[in-house]
């Protein structure tokens, strides 16, 4: 979940106030109740905004498509929002960097507002830099399966029963994590390995509004947690701090880290038709991932293991680059130390092992470069990164210069990996 | 589950072959339909494939699905919001129960009265277009007016399905008269005064669905709120629809006034018959088509007092506008609300039970809206520079409906006497000079990417296109 110290910028979704018409499509599609309006003009909470995409193909005007590369702590507040008469102007790469002078120190690994889809690319941002987000693709992998989406919105939501909680990573340690089992019952809840759920915790706030939901990645392969068995399995952290680090109780993972087995919870979903996993014979799976990031990884690697045993593999190679602060903060650690050499190369970094410099998952991605570079030049080849928002470009950069450094045309080669669904990024 | 069946003559996702009797009845009302839409639907469109959207699921990827199709082939069909589990009646008497899956005895007639008035409006409006492709502004433009006449008429399958599936003979005889009816005909009219208006010219038509659409919003979303569960379903859904049309509405009329306002500046004059040389609409013309407009469609909202009103509310089949944000009673027992009426020759508000006045109430939803947008519009004049301001008329001007009705009262809401209301009723509606003005502009430019003089091009295309896309072939 470590990552070195860095602004965080996010792509703030934003509604043109010149061509919106006010027709409340956005918002009464919004599956996570993130857009609101007042008399005058229709906004976006960006602190609820997941980039789902849902409002997008329902907008009749185009406004709703509108994106602006913001730090994440100076995000447009919807009360500013509601006095626009125009869409502010894009900030500049020197207004970004000014903005970077109060960079966050460090970001807890929360779930809580991952975003279930691919962020959109931006075709009127300005130059900035280097804007990693543009290199995700928004389509799946050509063998991607069929993906169901938003079968439960906030209005009908279906009940999931718990049926397993366990801690995986080593008590004693920061960031507790939890496995979550949720079971459905005989009500039809179809996932695929990538796709995220919406929890909505019981309550009410302030305004004695319910609550929205928050989004997890599922961390089991589509046949089920157990093999056959209609349920889910989610990777969520405690969250115990805030993005300062005063101390904060976050509301929906503690809800979730202290179900009990026979709780019942209400989940909307599924979300996601891109972080898709390529499923034809021969397809390579590369895997970056911080923290709670290893739940679609988790999923993917685990339905590869359950193909595995029936010969339909073909020699498709799985390749894991995993962060974390310490080996026992790692979820997952012991299970994943199991699994055969021949069938996953795993690539662990510690940012905070006692007597060890830090290592990021960027730094292994550059001792693999020789391997990179290959699955880069495939076809077959499919990157998935999930974790903090502040490991994506890191990341991206990685991977870039392992390809220019190769004497490979990069852009080229991150045109095809956008165009053929072959490079995803979620991270939040 | 939102999937629709569409392996079936009838695209649904109401289980509709489980329902053979429903089934039959309903493909046997669909050939009447399309003999409809092939009689007075868009006129000389049958063989062109346009660029349209069809719904394939009503979920937020499926519902909005673009391809070139022939209009008699589009995929008219049945399409109901999700249901949300153990749903309440959230106002009037039966707050509290559960929202009724089929129609209370009691509410039977006006739940019918409600979806056939409703329905009326769908193929009228149809019918009121069916001319206007010939005078196209643009591709662009004939593509966006036969994608509203599409959704349209799928509006009426909306409202058929509830008269035929919960009904029984008379929603089956009511869903025939619907298609017997005739815009603007003598004998056999449309229900509601605005849907026999002709709509004779472009301007007409962004008018048309920049306004009257909207009421069409208010009065789908009054419906939503119903205690009856198929209706507020199947509004919910409508309301999608009816978001692109008021954006055809809201986006053709700035065009309008951008081309104006360009022109104006070109020629630096404000002289409007120098504006009208130049082939483009002064402002005059548009704010006396902005006065009709207006005005015709706030009388679509009924009475200002009227009992009807009250007893759709409390009995649970008509809500307000956003009635599940508001924070009263839900109730209404013991509210007043302000209405207007004249009094030695003022116009004076007076408090009526609010039950009474709900057709007040969202009118007046509906005014603070429709002013919203003409803002919008005043915002393209300021930025182009120029003086003028267009305003929205006092509530009270050119009624015809409810206690106001035979008041003649100015734009600016004063009472005016019958000589003085004929001397300046030409400065305040369109002149049957303004009108031949306009259609004399009406030629049909439909070469892709090209736009008659009168009106800018779009910012931005549909669903991504350029705007110079091929949005119709016409074969």
């Amino acid at each position: 979940m470590d990552t070195p110290v860095q602004t965080v910028v996010i792509k703030q979704h934003l509604i043109d106030p010149e061509i919106c018409i006010r027709c409340n499509t956005c918002e009464a599609t919004c599956p996570v109740g993130a857009i609101t309006h007042d008399d005058s003009n229709y906004v976006v909470r960006a602190d609820v905004c997941n980039g789902c995409m849902a409002c997008v193909p329902p907008c009749p005007t185009g406004a709703i498509d509108n994106w602006r590369s913001v730090p994440k702590a100076a995000a447009y507040g919807i009360e500013e929002q509601f006095t626009w008469d125009t869409l502010p102007d894009e900030l500049t790469p020197e207004q970004l960097a000014a903005a970077g002078a109060e960079a966050i120190d460090e970001l807890p690994a929360t779930a809580e507002a991952e975003p279930a889809a691919g962020a959109p690319d931006d075709a009127s941002a300005g130059e900035a830099p280097f804007n990693s987000a543009a290199y995700g693709a928004t389509t799946p992998p050509w063998s991607a399966a069929h993906a169901y989406t938003n079968l439960y919105g906030p209005r009908n939501p279906i009940t999931a029963t718990v049926v397993g909680n366990v801690r995986v990573n080593e008590p004693g340690t920061q960031n507790e994590t939890h496995h979550i089992v949720l079971d459905f019952g005989s009500m039809p809840f179809p996932v695929l390995e990538g796709q995220s759920i919406g929890i909505v915790p019981p309550g009410a706030d302030a305004q004695g509004r319910a609550h929205h939901a928050r989004q997890y990645s599922i961390a089991s392969p589509r046949n089920g947690e157990r093999p056959g068995y209609n349920n889910v399995s989610l990777t969520v952290k405690r969250v115990t701090a805030d993005h300062q680090g005063n101390p904060v109780q976050g509301l929906c993972s503690n809800y979730v880290c202290d179900l009990k087995v026979g709780d019942k919870v209400q989940v909307i979903g599924p979300f996601g038709a891109s972080f898709l996993m390529p499923n034809h014979p021969r397809s390579h799976i590369v895997m970056i991932c911080t923290g709670t990031g290893s739940a679609p990884m988790r999923a993917m690697t685990e339905w590869r293991r359950r193909l595995r045993g029936k010969g339909r593999f073909e020699g498709g190679k799985l390749m894991l680059f995993f962060g974390a602060r310490t080996k026992e903060e790692l979820p997952y650690f012991g299970p994943l130390m199991s699994l055969p050499k021949d069938f996953i190369d795993i690539n662990l970094a510690f940012s905070r092992a006692p007597g060890a410099p830090k290592r990021y998952v960027q730094d292994l991605m550059r001792e693999r470069a020789a391997d990179l570079v290959e699955l880069l030049q495939d076809a077959n080849a499919h990157f998935y990164v999930c974790g903090l928002k502040s490991m994506e470009e890191g990341v991206v950069l990685a991977l870039r210069d392992v390809a220019l450094q190769a004497g490979l045309n990069w852009e080229a080669i991150a045109a095809a990996l956008k165009r053929e669904g072959r490079l995803h990024l979620e991270t939040y | 589950m939102s999937s629709i069946n569409y392996s079936e003559k009838i695209p649904n996702n109401v289980n509709l072959s489980e329902d053979r009797t429903l089934q039959r009845a309903l493909e046997q009302w669909q050939p009447n339909f399309l003999s409809w839409w092939g009689d007075v639907g868009p006129e000389g469109s049958t063989n062109y494939d346009v660029y349209l959207r069809t719904a394939i699921s009503v979920d937020p990827q499926g519902w909005a699905q673009f391809g070139h199709v022939k209009m008699p082939d589009y995929r008219w069909g049945i399409f109901l919001n999700p249901a949300e589990k153990d749903r309440k009646i959230h106002f009037g008497d039966h707050m509290g129960e559960p929202a009724w899956q089929e129609v209370p005895g009691e509410h039977r007639a006006n739940l019918r009265r409600i979806i056939v008035t409703q329905g009326d409006t769908e193929p009228a409006s149809v019918e009121q277009q069916r001319h206007l492709g010939l005078t196209a502004p643009s591709m662009y433009d004939l593509r966006n007016l036969f994608q509203v006449n599409v959704e349209e008429g799928r509006h009426l399958w909306a409202m058929v399905y509830l008269l035929h599936r919960y009904f029984g003979r008379d929603g089956r005889e009511e869903a025939e008269a619907l298609l017997d009816r005739r815009s603007g005909d003598e004998d056999n009219p449309r229900i509601l005064g605005a849907f026999n208006e002709r709509t004779p010219d472009w301007l007409s038509f962004f008018m048309f669905t920049y306004f009257t659409d909207r009421d069409g919003k208010f009065q789908l979303s009054a419906l939503a709120e119903s205690g009856f569960d198929p209706l507020a379903r199947t509004t919910k859904f409508m309301l999608t629809e009816e978001a692109h049309h008021m954006f055809v509405g809201e986006s053709g009329v700035s065009r309008v006034i951008q081309r104006t306002c360009e022109v104006m500046n070109q020629l630096k004059t404000d002289d409007p018959a120098r504006i009208r040389a130049a082939g483009v609409i002064d402002f005059g013309t548009i704010q006396r088509y902005l006065n009709f407009h207006y005005s015709v469609t706030i009388d679509l909202f009924g009475a200002d007092e009227s009992s009807n009103a009250a007893a759709f509310y409390s009995s649970g089949l008509k809500g307000r506008y956003e009635e599940g944000k508001r924070t009263d009673d839900h109730r209404l027992r013991n509210e007043n609300y302000k209405v207007l009426e004249v009094r030695d020759g003022k116009l004076v508000e007076k408090d009526v039970p609010m039950l009474n006045g709900l057709n007040e109430v969202l009118r007046d939803d509906y005014i603070k809206d429709s002013m919203a947008g003409v803002g919008r519009w005043n915002k393209v004049i300021e930025k182009a520079g120029i003086p003028v301001r267009l305003t929205v008329p006092h509530k009270a001007f050119n009624r015809q409906i409810g206690s106001l009705s035979g008041v003649r009262v100015s734009p600016e809401g004063q009472v005016v006497s019958q000589a003085e209301w004929d001397a300046k009723k030409d400065d305040w509606l369109p002149t049957a000079e303004d009108r031949a003005f306009v259609a004399s502009l009406m030629g049909r430019v439909v070469e892709p990417g090209k736009f008659a003089n009168w009106i800018a091009p779009p910012v931005m295309g549909i669903n991504r296109q350029p705007v110079d896309f091929e949005y119709i072939r016409f074969n």
